[in-house]
């Protein structure tokens, strides 16, 4: 095995040199969930999910629905606006209008992801299973965790930290839809502010460059203006100004 | 129309697919677009710009119990917790728990 050649050499091994092994992308899975466990958002999922949970538990909708919910769609803004939208009684049209619009975070997010996962040999189906799994958190750790990864590692580990992330929510989903019935209001506002918290000091974190960090504050004031003068598609208005004047900048302090 | 199943067409006509739409879009646009690209670098700090738009909504206009809590005491809580992830050299689980005992402390202090 050392030196390449197979352990049995008696059976005929079909020789696969372009392909990763089996073994090396399960150990990749493997790693990728077990770096979930060591992430911060594994504490911050739980979290942001029992919160969800407890929302889902007093709005009438069943665990299974909920865990379905979050293998389905995977975003905490997006499950918690479908949860409220629903059960308060918006038109069908309008709650995915809504989750359409809080979810555009994710055209960016796989565009900017894609480059960190492809190898000269990734087929674009390699590719659904990460890009369905991209979240605010697989996201951020993402960057933080796969640049030191060999290519061939980098999907299976990715793949593996977003279920194992995905898992710890489910986990949160099942304590706060048990616990909704004996949980303060109070607290379970504190578990609902947990996903702005940890997103806003995360992304700050995360935003080193110039750009992204002038795009954070720039957001967070031109988002509420919009909301303000009730302004169509903020969401998507607050992404292109914000991004856009940040970038510019940047690019003009890079250029002086 | 079967009470079992309504909910589960509803959460992929209405949940699954408005959501997933973005995915496979950036999968098909990110086709051919390289690491260090202008677009690239333009496309991220868009995303920022949106994710900073959710957090805004998620502290301005939130969603079930946290509504409850006065929006001044959101609004602390909120800064409270930048603060003392700056002050903590940038550490985020420092600002989590400062902006969660915040409010908290302010939802006790001022209940709706």
């Amino acid at each position: 095995m050392r030196d390449g050649w197979p352990a049995e050499p008696a059976i005929p091994v079909p020789p696969a040199p372009t392909q990763p092994s089996i073994q090396s992308s399960a150990a990749a899975f493997l790693a990728g969930l077990l770096a979930s466990c060591r992430s911060v958002f594994a504490l911050v999922l739980v979290g942001t999910y029992v919160g969800i949970g407890a929302l889902g538990h007093d709005y009438g909708f069943s665990l299974p629905w909920l865990i379905a919910s979050t293998v389905l769609i995977w975003a905490g803004p997006a499950q918690v606006i479908l949860i409220s939208a629903l059960a308060t009684g918006a038109a069908l049209f309008e709650v995915a209008l809504a989750v359409f619009l809080s979810s555009v975070r994710f055209l960016p997010m796989v565009v900017t992801l894609l480059p960190l996962l492809r190898g000269p040999r990734t087929q674009l189906s390699d590719l659904l299973v990460p890009a369905h799994l991209t979240s605010a958190s697989m996201w951020v750790e993402s960057f933080r965790l796969l640049p030191p990864l060999p290519r061939e590692q980098r999907i299976p580990f990715c793949n593996g930290l977003a279920i194992g992330l995905m898992l710890w929510g489910h986990i949160g989903s099942v304590i706060g839809f048990y616990l909704a019935a004996s949980l303060p209001a109070l607290l379970t506002a504190a578990l609902l502010f947990l996903t702005p918290m940890s997103f806003l000091v995360s992304t700050a974190r995360n935003s080193v460059t110039l750009a992204n960090r002038l795009a954070l504050a720039l957001g967070l004031v031109i988002s509420p203006l919009l909301v303000y003068f009730q302004i169509g598609l903020d969401l998507i208005w607050t992404g292109v100004i914000a991004g856009s004047a940040a970038y510019i900048v940047q690019r003009l302090r890079g250029a002086s | 129309m079967g009470r079992e199943l309504t909910p589960y067409l509803v959460l992929v006509f209405v949940g699954f697919l408005p959501n997933e739409i973005w995915r496979l879009l950036g999968l098909l646009v990110g086709g051919g677009l390289d690491e260090d690209s202008e677009v690239i670098i333009w496309v991220r700090a868009v995303a920022v710009a949106v994710l900073a738009a959710v957090i805004a909504k998620l502290v301005l206009v939130p969603p079930g119990a946290l509504a409850a809590v006065p929006l001044v005491v959101r609004l602390g809580a909120i800064g409270c917790g930048y603060m003392a992830y700056a002050l903590a050299r940038q550490s985020v689980f420092t600002g989590l728990v400062a902006g969660e005992a915040a409010l908290i402390v302010g939802g006790l202090l001022f209940p709706s």
